[in-house]
């Protein structure tokens, strides 16, 4: 067992033998290393000022993203490369191709949100060479910015890609050097600690079994996108917290004739290639959850174990009829993501066990998905509602009809009175209209800030009257970008 | 003297801001970035946790003993007057005692090593209150007869009986939205003590002689001991105005005590709290017109949500009805505020300064006109455009109209009337997304109301190296302020402006400063340094003249300086002045001509001179969700000769997409307690770079020129372009309409949510 977290930071080996579970990289930047460029705007990743880029091994590929540094976890950095906006120079020591474009296409006026477009702008540039506006967009989801309006930003970003260089840029000349420096810090298990704070990085997915048989009542932190904000917003205690995001075998993700399964420490955006492959009528559901750098960290087994009523992953993981296996030292069973949730705040997993991976059956050649989300802004947003249909039909006639809602129940949950309406039902408008009408009995949503229950029951029916006109080829959503 | 050569960075020329290769490499820095001397602390409020009461038991008992603290706060430890009322109603406590009247509202504060350790430490306080009733919102305050914060204004002008004898009547009732500044920087004030009575606060503020004043106040010190300063902002938007002040005189008072080093900064949810924002209105009107849709009269009632005290919201609330006009003549108008106290926030400015909501009630009329005679609102618009020589609700003669060549030009670049025509055979084919096209202008009287801030100062000094030192009274908050004032000093001296440093702003240079706000930071301190260096250019004249024997016309300062047939470069000409001991440093002063205003009275010239603008936008909407895109945005904005177009494009973009969230997605919700519970970017949604109009066509009317002696013949730009998004406002009530074939104007509330909108359309299905 090791007892150093070790990462680089820029051109720096960083080892910490002390470290408690709730510091925070944004803290550890600023105040410890004086590295001030990385801002804090909100504290829970949702303005990316704080963005740096992450660099880790993937499949032996060392791949950079951007991320949130106010709600990553220092402890969670092991193995890492971090990479702030001091680091980000030209070979001449002049500026970067994105820093310039900025500059010249008057990007900043107050300055503060700056560093943090340039980290994500520079994370877009290098996955991404020729962005068109939709990439841009994307990439961009995640960072607020209140004085520019956006448009000198986007044209840099434009500008930047113009601009060329990736070649001679210091994180691709460096790679190998970067890699290998990665690479000699061991795969064992670490564990750290300020006083009794405790944090724990298991060597695998075995090892993790192990160390939660020996702290049952751990905290499981995998990309920390909402376990971040128990600590930065309510000051909770999470120690011991048991930090699985580097396991690589949490990520693997395996495709059988009929099934795809994904390991529960798979990434949103790690997802998204095989979501454009199997479910590409989720692909803009899936661009909706949070910003980039919330998807890059973030998991879909997080989203789950989670139990959060507005995830976005469970609805279409229910629709689509997927199972999940939790895992102990005992051993493991298997079950339907839907009797997961039990009830607010309350899921079928006991103490020990952790989610290890998730199975989607693919979809069948004649079935329909869709996937709804509305929220108060089109992107980075909390759900309002959220819906999942797969229906299957043998011509004429619904054989099969699930359609799953996150956002309108304590948990996310089927509409079994619409989907009666539905099955066995001609597959023509007045039977979703009927399916429509049903699921007023489904649910009865609460009022909040992000929705009254009017609206929420009003979109819940409107969203079988889309899926209709979805599927009979009429013209019926707004799209940003044709 | 004369200038004819090319100066680097002179005025009208689109040059960088003087900050953007620090911003984007990460090494401009902000408050909260200085390096702090050994021994700093830092201090964090306690809140109350009750709408209204009174405190009945206050145990700190487990705060003190807590981890790391030093130091617990209350208000007995305030040696000066436990008050930061920036208007002198007394009425704004720094600690709330006994009483408190919302909810997030500081009773104390905490002093520890860390940030976290007294974050935690607060958490620990046990306080009991008698909860007494309290009021949310200015309708339910009114009700409750919870009386104003502050006096309320009446503005009248004609015969009101022309309502009655008007052919046609309307009336209704508009609720406006209030906003979160959301600047990205949050509330931050950093004391560092000196000797005797000394503080210097480093703070991010707009406005560094109030929290001089302040300080003093509240520690009973005399301004000579309060250094406030401040290098940039990361945005203020207003809310930096006077929302500061309670950081600040904590971290002061803490560092007084302790004789070390505080920094006090808020976590966003807590900056979202404690802080004022855009007042939220509900607006009752009545209009009377006619067939022609020419306006007669018209009488509102303007009540806002005020807060628990004054703070700004007399001055809001009266340019919520100096801009109740917008851009129309009313023949008969009687327009009168209601200020409502209420147990929220105190509200406080935001760019645009309740401008916005007036503006936004008469393009309400305007549209309720147009839906009732079933005319394009842009007809409606221009039959009721003022006309030189018209008088305002405040008796001001308009005589700077340019908006019927600004809706010329932006209809044909906009392509209007093709496209609104384009709009409505889309809709009639009567699909799921359904749309709609507006047309608005904006006019925006410049100068604050309270004419004695209409001052400013600067201090330049010239070194015997030939450098130039740069100071102001106007502070940087991201708009380029100290770009544009280095570019008129770098035409006026003639010299490159990197010979110019650009500094910090400091009580201690400029004193009895006005907030940098009402877009007012160019014009004054623009004109103060073009004072200060026109006193340095006489002396530099006339000591070139008198040492050579020649007229002083006939000397030339600049990069190179002509004396006769003589020419040097600048810094040996310095150099050479420094030695004849000519005075080298110029404190300059301005102050606006020719404003006045009687408040009592309701008349006067509150404005020096009016910005005008015009946006056209289109929007598509999802008639089953609600959801929206804004497919094309035009806008035409006036900034008179501007000082430096690209920063004033930047302006105008940002101050759209600013106006666009306050009209759509950036929603304030209280739950029934009284908690504010959209707090932080999580559940407070300001527009992203995905939400910008698909296509933004933004010009400046290159053409125009400030027909008053303004810096260099600009015009302001900060506030006016927020209300340019109006536009995309009235174009979704367009797309709802539609539902009922524009019989009716929708009439939807701002913000005009994708709840609101799919709501709307229900309604008329």
């Amino acid at each position: 067992m090791g007892g150093e977290i070790r990462f680089l930071l820029n051109d720096t080996e960083i080892r910490l033998s002390e470290a408690g579970s709730r510091d925070t990289l944004l803290d550890f930047l600023r105040l410890e290393q004086r590295l001030t460029g990385t801002k804090e705007g909100c504290a829970e990743g949702d303005c990316g000022a704080c963005t740096v880029l992450v660099g880790r091994l993937h499949h032996g590929h060392l791949h950079y993203e951007p991320i949130n540094a106010c709600i990553r976890f220092l402890a969670s950095c092991h193995g890492c490369h971090v990479v702030t906006i001091e680091h980000l120079r030209g070979r001449d020591g002049g500026l970067h191709p994105v820093q310039a474009a900025m500059v010249e296409h008057h990007g900043s006026q107050c300055g503060f949100c700056t560093p943090g477009f340039v980290m994500a702008l520079y994370g877009l540039w290098m996955q991404n060479p020729r962005p068109d506006m939709l990439a841009i967009e994307t990439a961009l989801q995640g960072n607020l910015c209140r004085c520019t309006g956006y448009e000198p930003i986007v044209k840099a970003a434009f500008a930047a890609s113009e601009a060329g260089g990736q070649n001679f840029d210091a994180l691709t000349v460096e790679r190998d050097r970067v890699t290998a420096a990665l690479n000699a810090i061991p795969r064992e298990r670490v564990e750290v600690a300020r006083g009794n704070d405790r944090a724990i990085l298991p060597a695998d997915a075995a090892d993790l079994a192990q160390v939660l048989a020996e702290n049952p009542k751990a905290t499981i932190v995998a990309g920390a996108t909402d376990v971040g904000l128990w600590v930065t917003k309510f000051l909770r205690d999470i120690s011991p917290a048991v930090f699985i995001g580097h396991l690589t075998d949490l990520k693997k993700i395996e495709i059988t004739p009929g099934h795809i399964t994904i390991g529960a420490g798979v990434t949103y955006s790690e997802f998204e290639p095989f979501v454009l492959a199997h479910f590409p009528e989720a692909l803009d559901y899936w661009r909706r959850i949070g910003g980039w750098q919330v998807r890059n960290a973030g998991t879909i087994g997080g989203n789950v174990a989670n139990g959060s009523p507005i995830g976005e992953t469970p609805p279409l993981l229910i629709a689509l009829g997927a199972t999940l296996r939790l895992r102990s030292s005992a051993g493991s069973r298997d079950l339907a993501v839907e009797d997961y949730f039990i009830d607010y705040g309350k899921q079928d997993r006991r103490p020990g066990e952790f989610l290890e991976s998730i199975t989607v059956p693919l979809k069948a050649e004649d079935a329909r998905i869709a996937a709804y989300k509305v929220s108060k802004r089109h992107h980075a947003d909390i759900t309002a509602s959220a819906a999942a249909f797969h229906v299957e039909t043998d011509g004429a006639t619904i054989t099969c009809a699930r359609v799953a809602f996150g956002g309108m129940a304590a948990t996310p949950k089927r509409a079994k009175s619409a989907e009666a309406a539905l099955k066995g039902q001609p597959f023509t408008a007045e039977t979703f209209e009927a399916a429509a009408q049903a699921v007023a009995n489904d649910f009865q949503p609460l009022s909040d800030w992000r929705a009254s229950a009017e609206y929420r029951q009003q979109l819940a029916a409107n969203f079988f009257r889309r899926f209709w006109l979805e599927q009979s080829g009429a013209e019926h959503r707004l799209r940003r970008v044709e | 003297m004369k200038q004819d050569v090319f100066v680097k960075g002179a005025a009208h020329t689109s040059i960088i801001h003087d900050s953007a290769v620090k911003h984007v490499t990460g090494q401009a820095d902000y408050t909260d970035d200085l390096m702090m001397p050994e021994g700093t602390l830092h201090g964090y409020l306690g809140l109350s946790s009750v709408a209204h009461g009174r405190i009945t038991t206050m145990d700190l008992d487990a705060v003190r003993k807590a981890p790391g603290v030093h130091l617990v706060l209350t208000a007995e430890d305030i040696p000066g007057v436990n008050d930061i009322s920036p208007n002198g109603l007394h009425d704004d406590p720094v600690f709330a005692t006994p009483e408190v009247q919302f909810l997030g509202q500081p009773i104390f504060a905490v002093i520890a090593e860390t940030r976290d350790q007294a974050r935690r430490a607060c958490q620990l306080a046990r306080v009991e209150y008698d909860e007494l009733p309290f009021s949310l919102d200015a309708i339910a305050a009114r009700d409750a007869g919870m009386g104003y914060v502050t006096k309320p204004l009446k503005l009248a002008r004609g015969d009101m009986a022309e309502m009655e004898s008007a052919p046609k009547k309307l009336q209704g009732r508009l609720t406006v939205g209030g906003q979160e500044h959301f600047y990205l920087e949050s509330q931050i004030a950093f004391a560092i003590p000196g000797e005797d009575d000394e503080v210097i606060v480093n703070t991010s503020t707009q406005h560094p002689s109030e929290v001089q004043h302040m300080v003093a106040h509240v520690l009973d010190i005399p301004s000579n001991a309060v250094v406030v300063q401040v290098r940039r902002m990361g945005g203020g938007f207003g809310g930096k105005e006077s929302q500061m002040n309670v950081f600040c005189v904590t971290a002061a008072l803490a560092a007084k005590k302790l004789k070390r080093p505080v920094k006090v900064r808020p976590d966003r949810d807590d900056d979202f709290q404690i802080t004022g924002k855009r007042h939220d209105f509900v607006i009752d009107y009545s209009c009377g017109y006619d067939e022609t849709g020419k306006i007669h009269a018209v009488d509102a009632d303007f009540y806002a949500r005020c807060g628990f005290s004054a703070d700004l919201s007399g001055p809001v609330t009266d340019r919520a009805l100096f801009h109740a006009d917008n851009a129309y003549y009313y023949p008969a108008v009687e327009l009168r505020s209601h200020p409502m106290k209420t147990n929220t926030v105190s509200n406080t400015a935001f760019r645009g300064f309740g401008g916005p909501q007036g503006v936004i009630m008469a393009e309400r009329i305007v549209e309720d006109i147009a839906y009732a005679l079933r005319r394009d609102p842009l007809e409606i618009r221009k039959r009721n455009l003022y006309e030189n020589g018209q008088l305002t609700p405040y008796h001001q003669e308009v005589e700077d109209q340019i908006l019927p060549r600004l809706f010329e030009e932006l209809e044909a670049s906009s392509d209007y009337h093709a496209r609104r025509q384009a709009v409505l055979d889309f809709n009639a084919r009567g699909g799921t997304i359904r749309k709609g096209i507006a047309l608005t202008p904006v006019k925006f009287g410049i100068s604050f109301t309270a004419t004695w801030y209409n001052q400013a100062g600067a201090l330049i000094h010239i070194y015997s190296d030939g450098s130039i030192h740069l100071n102001h009274g106007g502070t940087e908050m991201g708009q380029g302020l100290n770009t544009k004032v280095a570019q008129v000093v770098a035409e006026a001296l003639g010299v490159d402006i990197g010979r110019i440093r650009i500094t910090k702003t400091t009580t201690e240079k400029v004193p009895n400063t006005s907030a940098t706000a009402a877009s007012s930071g160019s014009d004054l301190n623009g004109m103060a340094a073009l004072n200060a260096c026109e006193q340095l250019l006489a002396r530099l004249a006339t000591f070139a003249a008198e040492t050579r024997g020649i007229a002083p016309e006939q000397v030339s300062i600049g990069e190179t300086v002509r004396i006769g047939d003589e020419n040097l470069p600048f810094a040996d000409f310095i150099r050479s002045a420094y030695l004849a001991r000519v005075q080298l440093s110029a404190a300059g002063f301005y102050k606006t001509p020719k404003i006045h205003w009687n408040r009592d009275t309701g008349r006067g010239r509150p404005f020096y001179y009016y910005a005008y603008g015009a946006a056209c936008a289109e929007v598509s909407v999802d008639t089953l969700t609600g959801e929206y895109v804004v497919e094309r945005a035009d806008v035409l904005h006036d900034v008179g000769r501007s000082l430096n177009p690209a920063l004033d494009k930047g302006q105008v973009e940002g101050a759209f997409i600013q106006g666009m969230g306050w009209l759509t997605s950036e929603e304030l919700w209280w739950d029934a307690k009284g908690r504010l519970r959209t707090h932080a970017p999580s559940t407070y949604k300001i527009p992203l770079a995905s939400d910008r109009p698909k296509i933004f066509n933004v010009a400046l009317a290159d053409w125009s020129v400030n027909r008053e002696n303004t810096i260099k013949r600009s015009k302001a730009v900060g506030e006016p372009p927020f209300m340019l998004p109006i536009c995309v406002f009235q174009a979704l009530n367009m797309a709802v309409a539609s539902f009922n074939d524009y019989r009716e104007n929708p009439r939807i509330d701002a913000p005009a949510t994708p709840e609101r909108v799919l709501m709307a359309i229900e309604n008329l299905r």
